[in-house]
């Protein structure tokens, strides 16, 4: 069953079609991959999805219901959480207090002014086990700010899983990220389609991990939907190889 | 709360706060305790400054509407019923309701859009409230004003140290309290990013709006106590200056902290007194405005953090260097 649908979703920049017609089901609690080249609109597909860019065309369903016309804010509260391909981190606050607030938000702990923080314990251990998680736990005293940028986004992906809603959606994880930091972040992303309670959605260049991972890919090219399928049958699909300009599409890595 | 679970700049807190009560046995001068009761009734209104400005990143230009708010309540009640402390505990009620309104409905109407609305919304209320009160004369006393009495328990220099001094302290507890609160490092993670913040799950503008709310009361609560150091009302308790002042303690002492525009204030007033005892030495001590101008553009080129936000930087260079060394 599909959790989260699209029906000829659009959207227009003036004059400019970024997201064109596209018609998707992203089934639950599967892998699906989405792949194009820069400019193809991943990144505001994901913002139309999570809500941060209102659709110019088209709607939106997320388990059956339309969710079109919701808030951000509303839609993370029903269970669609994202991260961010460009950074969005709270520079100003330390490594815990960016994922505390996540985890915080998480638990409803929301107008609560008279305890000190320091008050809730658990959740600052569910924190520190995020931070374990993507290996930041030595850097947790540390502003945000101060962050190496692979560092920033291993952080991204800790406030993203500190909301532990059903869908994740991720923007490209481990984009600019050192090779030597890539495997923790395949090897969270595993372990969570092991537990194959969630859906995640992941824009991602590096063909390798997609065709690893992936129960389902979908191409994304001009803004149009170019194809669907599973990870062998994109690769042999020949529109998305000229797409590609002849298959050049392994060690694509921006 | 047990004793062991208080962390060691409460008790430096605590400390400085207990110093400080036994100051007016040794500055027994009346004018020298005003000067410190200024210093505390400003402290406060530029810590319900700072919790917009610093904490949560909103820009007020008035500011001044909720301390002018508690000061003519506290002014319009001392005068018209008698000068007892029954009439003083009503003064603060009505101060506190009439903030707690007005920055509500201030908040729910400019809160939603881009920042400056907010700041222009309240320049234009404070200018409103200073024309209402030079119009409504019967009440006020219009642009002159009028001279009350206070309750006699509060009618000594050392009893209105005593009550300013104890609210400064609760107030500054409760605030560090409210902004270390689950809710509080919302209020900061929206100054950092609010779309980020709204992306989370949170509701931005109800945080925006019950940050206007404890600000505008706590500011009224200033409003009262000045009253209570002066005992003459006048226009001038609406006057953007004021607002100025307040921006200009939170900034110089640091802003996003509660110590700073304490310390802020200290400066600033201390400023004030001594430069306009300088007046009779060469005019341009009587025009505020030309220094300000000058300590605020130093200040944001030299210290952008302020005094406790440069300390602070400085200090967390220093661990994060000890801690790469001892990591060595
Ligand atoms: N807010 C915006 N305003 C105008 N144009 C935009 C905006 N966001 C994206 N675009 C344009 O839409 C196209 C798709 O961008 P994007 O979704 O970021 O691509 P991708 O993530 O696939 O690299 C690009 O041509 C980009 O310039
Ligand atoms: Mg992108």
């Amino acid at each position: 069953m599909a959790i989260l649908e699209t029906n000829e979703l659009s959207i227009t920049f003036g004059g400019h079609v970024a997201v064109n017609t596209v018609s998707i089901q992203i089934p639950e609690k599967k892998f699906t991959s989405i792949i194009g080249p820069n400019g193809a609109g991943k990144t505001t597909f994901f913002n139309l999805l999570s809500g941060q860019l209102s659709p110019t065309g088209g709607s939106i369903y997320f388990k059956g219901s339309e969710i079109t016309g919701l808030s951000a804010m509303e839609r993370t509260r029903m269970g669609i959480g994202r991260s961010f391909q460009i950074t969005n981190v709270f520079p100003n606050l330390t490594v815990l207090e960016n994922v505390r607030v996540a985890v915080q938000s998480e638990a409803k702990v929301r107008y609560q002014m008279a305890a000190h923080f320091l008050h809730y314990k658990k959740f600052l251990d569910k924190a520190y086990e995020i931070l374990e998680k993507v290996f930041l736990t030595d850097k947790a005293e540390m502003l945000a700010a101060n962050l190496a940028h692979g560092e920033k986004r291993k952080l991204e992906i800790a406030m993203l899983l500190a909301l532990d809603t059903e869908i994740l959606l991720l923007d490209e994880p481990t984009a600019g990220m050192s090779l030597e930091e890539v495997p923790a972040i395949i090897a969270v992303l595993k372990q969570i389609k092991e537990q194959k309670d969630r859906t995640i959605v992941l824009i991602e260049h590096k063909m390798d991990m997609i065709m690893d991972m992936s129960d389902e890919v979908l191409v994304l090219y001009h803004g149009e939907l170019l194809a669907k399928g599973t990870p062998q049958e994109i690769v042999e699909n020949e529109a998305v190889q000229s797409a590609y300009l002849g298959g050049d599409f392994h060690g694509q890595s921006t | 709360m047990r004793l062991g679970n208080i962390d060691k700049t409460t008790w430096i807190y605590l400390g400085i706060a207990l110093a400080l009560f036994i100051v007016p046995f040794i500055l027994t001068g009346r004018s020298a305790q005003f000067i410190m009761i200024q210093i505390f009734i400003f402290a406060i209104f530029a810590m319900s400054y700072d919790l917009l400005l610093g904490y949560t990143g909103i820009i007020s230009f008035g500011h001044v509407m909720f301390f002018g708010i508690g000061a003519y309540s506290t002014a319009i009640f001392m005068d018209r019923l008698d000068a007892s402390i029954g009439a003083l505990v009503l003064a603060v009620a009505v101060a506190v309701i009439l903030a707690a309104i007005v920055s509500f409905i201030v908040g729910m109407l400019t809160l939603r859009l881009k920042s400056h609305f907010y700041a222009m919304l309240t320049l234009g209320l404070a200018g409103l409230f200073l024309v209402v009160a030079e119009k409504w004369r019967p009440l006020t006393g219009g642009f002159d004003g009028f001279t009350f009495r206070v309750p006699d328990l509060l009618s000594t220099s050392e009893s209105l140290y005593t009550l300013s001094l104890i609210s400064l302290i609760l107030i500054f507890f409760g605030l560090r309290r409210f902004t270390n609160s689950p809710f509080g490092k919302v209020l900061m993670t929206i100054r950092e990013n609010e779309e980020r913040t709204e992306s989370l799950g949170y509701n931005v503008l109800h945080y925006k709006v019950i940050a206007s709310v404890v600000s505008g009361v706590v500011a009224s609560f200033a409003g009262v106590l000045y009253m209570l150091s002066l005992r003459f009302v006048d226009t001038s308790v609406f006057a953007t200056d004021i607002t100025i002042d307040v921006l200009l303690m939170t900034i110089i002492g640091g802003v996003g902290t509660l110590v700073g525009p304490i310390l802020g204030a200290g400066l600033v007033e201390l400023a004030h007194h001594w430069l306009s005892g300088l007046s009779d030495v060469h005019w341009i001590f009587e025009r505020w405005i030309i220094l300000y101008g000058t300590v605020y553009i130093l200040v944001v080129i030299f210290f952008p953090l302020g005094i406790v936000g440069t300390i602070r930087k400085k200090m967390a260079k220093r661990t994060a260097v000890q801690a790469r060394s001892i990591k060595k």
